[in-house]
Parts: structure tokens; C-alpha cells; sequence
């Protein structure tokens, strides 16, 4: 055997070899305890969304409200700093999203109030109000870096909230990735629960202690008379058997006297009496002590437990409690009560989320699609193999041949990059079978037309698969580019159908120009068949 | 076995009035339907909204299910049967309107599970919101875009082998577009910039093969676009997939014949350029019907059991094949002819001219 042909040969057998290889943890499910200690490859090949069944989710965090929430603490540190310095203030409030008013009460002390907003909150421009008061009105604004920076934290925070909270749910191999614009990307495979996981996902999650307003009345601040400082916020409670809602309402002092990031657990208990679940908590040691000493200071008073902007509960407080435990009851479920402990011990989230996309498939679906997926396959694979032995005779064999080597090939190559199968990327790999075949014809015709020529059968093939290769490469180099722009351009599974339309190209021009090449040269030259049947 | 015997000699650029009519007539149709309909019939991908695949397990008329929906304010929804006969499988489609999208999904299962027992089964779920519907929308436009440029570069430099040239167009290409986008061009519109931006410099450079391809291209697209407007299927992103798929894969059938005559033209100089270009697609006939044939039939497996969710797809690539056969065959050569046609009679008009000024 000439030199040169055992080498392509040789080539040739190991690229295929190898695909092989990376293909067999796909088809069997369990792997024989030897492979993995020959280090072969192990994993299957990764399926997407629209074949495995599961959920998408595409969140978007509302990073003004994180905004807002940090001026907000930033409004409470300043009026500490005023405190300890013995700044007396007329005004001090957030105004709109991004600014701080402040108006002392004597000008002498806008000069030490200057000093103080340039050396403690360096994230704020300084700026006189122009005017009658400038020499003691003064706004603090938010530098645009820095809202950026508050922005970004704000989507890392929720980010890694998130993975907790998913993490704590159980489900396997989920992905969670930022994306741009204060998006974050969840895929579920596998999810069955889809409200119980969007609801476990989209809960702020916000946990307040806030005392109740005794010295005012809740049907004067409902006629419109808020009193300075209070607020009112609704217990809203589900009647099991009507469904409709009632909502309670509660007047609470504004300021937060405890939150929920103080939690170091929360767990789901059974009440003994009534037999249903509630969520007993613990706090930490600061968290305990503050605990202790809001309620040692008000006894009698209640303490509304808020979540989320809504009354749960506001038991009256009748003793000073210490060691840190607390209670959330409820008509929960036992999946509720389970969901809230997830959420309480993942943290709150820095901001809302809202669910911009969503794109849910069910464990069935995922199936059937899979099944008539390959039933078509199979199906338009045999009869363009029959076809192309009718037509082209015994070297229409060997382009079926090519041909089924391109499968193996192909399916090989993505699990060896790691790349999700998806249905439209089933579509490619059968358009790739339908234009695989193209090159092949292209020589076939090329030889065909040799031998009409009256040359021999080598003469024929050499020249058929010359002359038939510029050609070959051209045609499908347009087909790349679009799948070039396509993957660029597409997410999930139009992606999918992009990496496999170009690594069925690239596997189809491989076995066409090289290995059909290697069959022809092998019956023809080697051995040295007289009669070319094509 | 042969289908096309060797020596085969259809006058296919004879036929050309014929053909030239059927194709503006299938384009101007085209246009006419997407008038009427008011644009192509965007999916949920471009136009926003909630999308519901459910099967119930026995027979259920669509006012049957509008009724289960009225529960939860959406008996405005459209619905539509999917996938097999028999399977009562059906489509809701819930439109971008004020109401919170998120969370549709599920009010319309709970609905459906309330009115039709545990026995209904909600296959998929499909929510885009306006934001996301948007930014799918760009970037479908930014991939026909980019596509369109490479590919234009790739003609002209490929087939006059005038690489020079092609970056030269490319520039102005890139130039011009950028230019417009600035004044706030929409992408849809940019497109078409480009597209004219490129034929021009087609004609201006006398790159005769590139127009000739991406004529050929335009014509294959609008059909195939036209087609989709008429049995009023919708445009999703694996739609916008397969119409790229059917450009890169039409292209394939120009080129080849292109190439074709260019090397018969080196050959036969003598000879005039309808027969060359006659002689050409008829050599190049077995090939292409044979490979059109082998993709048609895999596609046409994959339309009729690949599933209700890549039936449409199906349909795209169906329909674009056709179509591409057909315009490599009888559109794209005829423009060359005719563009040869113009430049010899404009060189014969300037030679007489010439003759008449010095004689």
C-alpha cells in the first residue's frame, strides 16, 4: 500500500476513531468502571431546554429601587453624623432617586457640614441650593460611578441570592448567569413546579419588624391623616374556601426596628395544637441582642412582622425575649412554609426582579420532540442512502457510507465542545445529511463526466475530485457564513441550530474530500478494480 | 443511472420572458399580501406576549375553551389547533397588552386545569416581554444585516475575483449605513438601504455576477417571506434561522452554475453568451436537481414527522429550496444575459457613436 494512502488512512481512522469515542457516554448509560480511568471522555451530550424539558427565565433587576434603598441609609447615616456633631437640621430627606436634601438650622454650621459631606460621602456631589438659604441648604447628589457601582452590586447580590435559593430548592445543574443590562439568566433543566419556582425565585423577600403606632388611629390615617412618621401597610389574608382576599389594615411606626438580615435560619415547624406548619427563626448574636432590647423596651406594644410590604402578623409583646427566636404563622402549606424558610435563609433580594422571558417546556414535549426528531432522521437518512445506491451504484455506497461517518462525526464533535443539542439543531443535522450529500454528487458528476472523456477509472478520480474541490468548498462557505451570523447573533436553540449546521459542513467536507478520497483510492488504485461503477 | 442524459440541451434562457414573468409576479403578490396583512405575522419572539401549548385529553372546541379563559379576563386570547389532528393539542396566544405578563402562564393553566380537570397538560410556555421582544427584534435585524454584508463581499470578491473591489464595497457599504443610522435610520430600514446600497454598487463596479446572485437572492426571500404571509404562519426566530439558512444555501446553487459558465466562456470565447450560459445550466442540471432533491427529501421528512414545534421551520426550508432551485436555474443567468446584453449594445452604441463623430 503506498505510503501516502496509509497515512490519510491512518488520519483519517483516528479522527473518526475519536468521535466515537466522544459519542459512546451519550448512548450508554452506564459506563464501565474502566473508562473513566483511561481518562475518556464521560459526559453526555448536553441537551437543551426544548429537549430535556424545563424553564428559562430571563429576570431583570429594578436597580433604581437599589438605588433608593441606599440613599435611604445613607439619609439615616447622615442624620447620625448630625447628631454626633451637634448639627441642629430643619430638613433632611431623600428627593427623588438620586439626591439628598439637608437644611441646617444655623449657617454658621454649613461650613463643618461641608467638611463633613466632602471627607465622609465622597460619592456625592456637594452643592449649595441657590438662594436665600444657600449657606445652609445643600443637596447631595449621587455621582453617576457610583450609582453604576450600587447598580452592578446590586445585580451580583441578587445574583448570588438566587443561586442560594435555587441551590436550597433542588434542582440539578441549574445555570445562573448575568447578562447586560441588570439581566440575570436562570435555566432550570428538569423543573416540574414551575409556580413554585418562579415564586421562589421573584420574592424580594424583604423581612421588617416594625412597632405598631398605639398613639394614633388607624380609621383617622385611612380618611387621609398619616401621621408624620407612620404608615399604613395591609395584612391581607386568602378565605381557603371563597378565595377572595381580605386585607387588614395596620398603622406602623415607619422605622425599621429589626430586618431579616440578621437570620442565621429559618426553619419549618409543626404547631402541635392546630397542627400546621410555621417558620420558627434565629438570629444572630447582634441580631438577638437588638431583639431582646425592643422588646425589653416595649412591653405591651405590638411588633408587626412584615414581609414584603405586608403585614403578616403583630402579636403583642409580653415579655422581654431573649435568645434571639422569633415566629412567622400563617395558613401556609407545608411547600409555602418550606418555600418561605428557602427564602428567609437565602437573604432578601437588594431589589426587585421582574420576569422580562420566560419560555417553559414540559418534560413530555421535550420528549416527543427528541422522538419525531430522530424518526425523521432515520427516516430521510434511508432513503437518501437508498437513493444514492440506485443511482450512483457501488460509489454511491461510499458516499452513504461518508455519510453516516458525517453523523458520527457531528455528534461526536458537539460533545466534544460541549455544545446543547436543541430540535432546530436535529433540523441542521438533517439538512447537513441532504447537503452532505451535495459534494459528493459534485465529484460523482466530475468523474462521470471524466470518464465519458474515455479516461480510466484513476485518471477519472483524480481528476473528478480536483477539479469538483474549489467548487465543493465555495458552495458551502456561504452556508458557514450564515451559520457564522446566525450564532453570533441567536440564543438557545436557534445557537444550537448554528453549531451544528457548521459542524456538519465542516464534518461533511471531511468526509467527502478525504476520506470518500481514501475508499476510492483504496478499491481503485490499490487494489486496482478495472471497472468504476458510479 | 442517469436522470439527465449527457448532451441534454433545454433551452432554459430561451424560456426566460416566461419565467421572468412568473417570478415579478410572484413577487409582486408577495408584496401585495404583506400590504394587506400589514407586515408579516410576527410570533410572540418579536411582538411580545404570552404563549400557551396545552393538550387536553379528550376533544375541546375553541369557544369551549375561551369560556375556561373568560375566568381569568383573557377570553380575547386567539386560539388555534397545533401539531396533528387528534392530538387536541391547541395554541393560545395571549398578545402584548397592558396586563402583567408575568405570571400569565400560570393564570391560564390554573384556569384551564379548573375548567377541564388535572387531565390537561400544559406542553410549553412561551412569555417575551416588550423589552426582550425588542432586543430580539434588533438583533434578528443585525443578523440579516451582517449577513448581507458578508455575503455581498464574498460574491463580488469570489466571483469577479476582484477582492479589491469588494472591500472597496464593503467600506462604502458600512460607510453609507453608518452614516444613516446616525440620523436615527431604523434597522428595518437600514436593511433596505443596504440592500440597494449594494446593487448599486453592483451596477456602478460592474460586478455583473454579484448582482446577478444577489438578485437572485432578494427574489428567493420575498417569495419565500410572501409564502409565509399567505398561509399566515408566524415569523419566530427560527424562522429568521431557516430564511438565512435558505440565502447561504441558495447561493450554493448560483455559485456553481456561475462558475460553470465562467469556465465554458474561457473556453468557447467565440460562442454567443445565451448559448454558453444555455450550455452551462444544462451541464450543471444533474447535479442540481439531485442535490435539491436529496435536501427535499430529508426536509420534506422533517415537515411531515418532525412535530408541530419545527413545522414550521420545516416549511421555511420547503419552500426556500423550491425556490432556490428555481432562481439559480432561471433567475440569476438571465440577468446576467441581460446585463451583458446592455453592455455590448452600450459598447456597439459607443463604437457607432465613435464611428459617427470621425468619419
Amino acid at each position: 500500500m503506498s505510503k501516502n494512502l496509509a497515512w490519510r488512512a491512518a488520519g483519517a481512522f483516528i479522527v473518526i476513531f475519536f468521535s466515537a469515542l466522544y459519542l459512546v457516554p451519550s448512548l450508554r448509560s452506564e459506563l464501565p468502571s474502566w473508562w473513566s480511568a483511561l481518562f475518556l471522555p464521560q459526559e453526555k451530550i448536553t441537551l437543551g431546554l426544548d429537549l430535556q424539558g424545563g424553564m428559562h427565565l430571563v429576570l431583570e433587576v429594578e436597580t433604581p429601587k437599589a438605588v433608593e434603598s441606599h440613599i435611604e441609609r445613607i439619609v439615616e447615616e447622615i442624620k447620625e453624623d448630625l447628631r454626633s456633631e451637634k448639627l441642629r437640621y430643619l430638613e433632611l430627606k431623600r428627593v427623588g432617586t438620586e439626591e439628598i436634601l439637608v437644611t441646617l438650622m444655623r449657617e454658621e454650621d454649613g461650613d463643618t457640614f461641608r467638611k463633613l459631606a466632602r471627607s465622609s460621602y465622597p460619592d456625592f456631589d456637594f452643592k449649595s441650593l441657590p438662594g436665600e438659604d444657600e449657606r445652609r441648604s445643600f443637596t447631595l447628589s449621587l455621582q453617576p460611578r457610583a450609582k453604576s457601582r450600587i447598580s452592578k452590586m446590586a445585580v451580583d447580590q441578587a445574583l448570588e441570592t438566587i443561586r442560594n435559593r435555587i441551590d436550597q430548592f433542588g434542582v440539578s445543574e441549574p445555570d445562573i448567569r448575568p447578562q447586560e443590562d441588570n439581566r440575570i439568566l436562570i435555566q432550570l433543566p428538569g423543573v416540574k413546579d414551575t409556580e413554585r419556582a418562579i415564586a421562589l425565585i421573584g420574592k424580594t423577600a424583604l423581612l421588617e419588624f416594625k412597632l405598631v403606632d398605639e398613639d394614633h388611629s388607624v380609621e383617622e390615617a385611612l380618611d387621609g391623616n398619616v401621621p408624620p412618621g407612620s404608615e399604613i401597610l395591609y395584612q391581607v389574608s386568602v378565605d381557603p374556601q371563597t378565595g377572595r382576599e381580605r386585607k387588614i389594615p395596620f398603622l406602623l411606626e415607619k422605622r425599621t426596628v429589626l430586618t431579616g438580615e440578621y437570620i442565621t435560619d429559618a426553619r419549618v415547624q409543626i404547631d402541635s395544637q392546630y397542627n400546621e406548619p410555621y417558620v420558627s427563626l434565629t438570629f444572630d448574636s447582634v441580631g438577638a441582642r437588638l431583639f431582646e432590647q425592643i422588646t425589653g423596651e416595649n412591653i405591651k406594644r405590638r411588633l408587626a412582622i412584615v414581609l414584603d410590604n405586608k403585614v403578616n402578623s403583630a402579636p403583642v409583646i409580653q415579655d422581654r425575649i431573649s435568645g434571639g427566636r422569633a415566629q412567622i404563622t400563617g395558613r401556609f402549606t407545608m411547600d409555602e412554609a418550606r418555600d418561605l424558610a428557602i427564602v428567609l435563609r437565602a437573604g432578601a433580594l437588594p431589589a426587585p426582579v421582574k420576569i422580562i422571558e420566560e419560555r417553559t417546556v414540559g418534560p413530555s414535549l421535550g420528549k416527543d420532540s427528541i422522538e419525531k426528531g430522530f424518526k425523521s432522521m432515520i427516516i430521510g437518512g434511508v432513503l437518501v442512502i437508498l437513493f444514492m445506491a440506485i443511482y450512483y451504484g457501488f460509489s454511491g455506497v461510499i458516499a452513504d457510507v461518508a455519510l453516516l461517518l458525517n453523523i458520527v462525526l457531528i455528534m461526536g464533535g458537539l460533545a466534544f465542545f460541549g455544545a446543547t443539542l436543541t430540535l432546530p439543531g436535529i433540523a441542521g443535522m438533517i439538512l447537513t445529511i441532504g447537503m452532505s450529500v451535495d459534494a459528493n454528487v459534485l465529484i460523482f458528476e466530475r468523474i462521470r463526466e471524466e470518464v465519458r472523456l474515455g479516461k480510466t477509472p484513476r485518471t477519472a478520480i483524480e481528476g473528478g475530485f480536483g477539479k469538483a474541490l474549489v467548487t465543493i468548498l465555495d458552495a458551502n462557505i456561504t452556508t458557514l457564513i450564515a451559520a457564522l451570523v446566525l450564532f453570533q447573533f441567536g440564543s438557545g436553540p436557534v445557537r444550537g441550530f448554528a453549531v451544528t449546521l457548521s459542524i456538519g459542513i465542516v464534518a461533511s467536507l471531511f468526509t467527502a474530500i478525504f476520506v470518500s478520497r481514501i475508499i476510492f483510492d483504496y478499491i481503485y488504485v490499490y487494489q486496482k478494480v478495472k471497472k468504476l461503477s458510479i | 443511472m442517469e436522470f439527465i442524459r449527457p448532451g441534454t440541451k433545454i433551452d432554459f434562457i430561451g424560456k426566460r420572458k416566461v419565467t421572468a414573468t412568473l417570478s415579478i409576479a410572484a413577487i409582486v403578490l408577495s408584496i401585495v399580501i404583506l400590504l394587506i396583512r400589514g407586515g408579516p405575522n410576527y410570533g410572540v419572539d418579536f411582538s411580545g406576549g404570552v404563549l400557551v401549548q396545552v393538550r387536553f385529553d379528550a376533544a375541546r372546541s375553541p369557544s369551549e375553551i375561551k369560556d375556561a379563559l373568560s375566568a381569568v379576563q383573557l377570553q380575547d386570547s386567539i386560539i388555534q389547533e397545533f401539531g396533528e389532528s387528534g392530538e387536541n393539542e391547541y395554541l393560545i396566544r395571549v398578545r402584548e397588552t397592558e396586563v402583567e405578563l408575568a405570571g400569565i402562564g400560570e393564570k391560564v393553566s390554573n384556569a384551564l386545569r379548573a375548567e377541564f380537570g388535572a387531565g390537561t397538560e400544559i406542553r410549553r410556555v412561551e412569555m417575551v416581554g416588550p423589552k426582550v421582544g425588542k432586543d430580539l427584534r434588533q438583533k434578528a435585524l443585525f443578523a440579516i444585516f451582517y449577513a448581507l454584508l458578508f455575503i455581498a463581499i464574498y460574491i463580488s470578491g469570489r466571483f469577479e475575483l476582484k477582492w479589491a473591489m469588494s472591500i472597496v464595497m464593503a467600506v462604502c457599504l458600512v460607510f453609507v449605513v453608518y452614516v444613516a443610522s446616525s440620523f436615527g435610520m431604523s434597522i428595518t430600514w437600514l436593511i433596505f438601504l443596504a440592500l440597494l446600497v449594494t446593487l448599486g454598487l453592483c451596477w456602478v463596479l460592474n460586478l455583473k455576477y454579484a448582482l446577478g446572485a444577489i438578485i437572485a437572492l432578494v427574489h428567493d426571500v420575498i417569495i419565500t417571506v410572501g409564502v409565509f404571509a399567505l398561509t399566515d404562519r408566524e415569523i419566530s426566530l427560527s424562522i429568521i434561522a431557516a430564511f438565512l439558512t435558505i440565502v447561504g444555501y441558495s447561493l450554493n446553487d448560483t455559485i456553481i452554475v456561475f462558475d460553470r459558465i465562467r469556465e465554458n466562456l474561457r473556453r468557447f470565447r467565440r460562442r454567443p453568451l445565451a448559448e454558453v450560459m444555455n450550455g452551462s445550466i444544462n451541464e450543471t442540471l444533474s447535479r442540481t436537481i439531485l442535490t435539491s432533491l436529496t435536501t427535499l427529501v430529508v426536509v420534506v421528512a422533517l415537515f411531515v414527522l418532525g412535530g408541530g414545534v419545527i413545522h414550521d421551520f420545516a416549511f421555511a426550508m420547503l419552500i426556500g429550496i423550491l425556490v432556490g432551485t428555481y432562481s439559480s436555474i432561471f433567475v440569476a443567468s438571465p440577468i446576467l444575459l441581460l446585463w451583458e446584453g446592455r453592455a455590448q449594445t452600450s459598447a456597439r452604441g459607443e463604437a457607432g457613436l465613435l464611428r459617427r463623430l470621425f468619419s
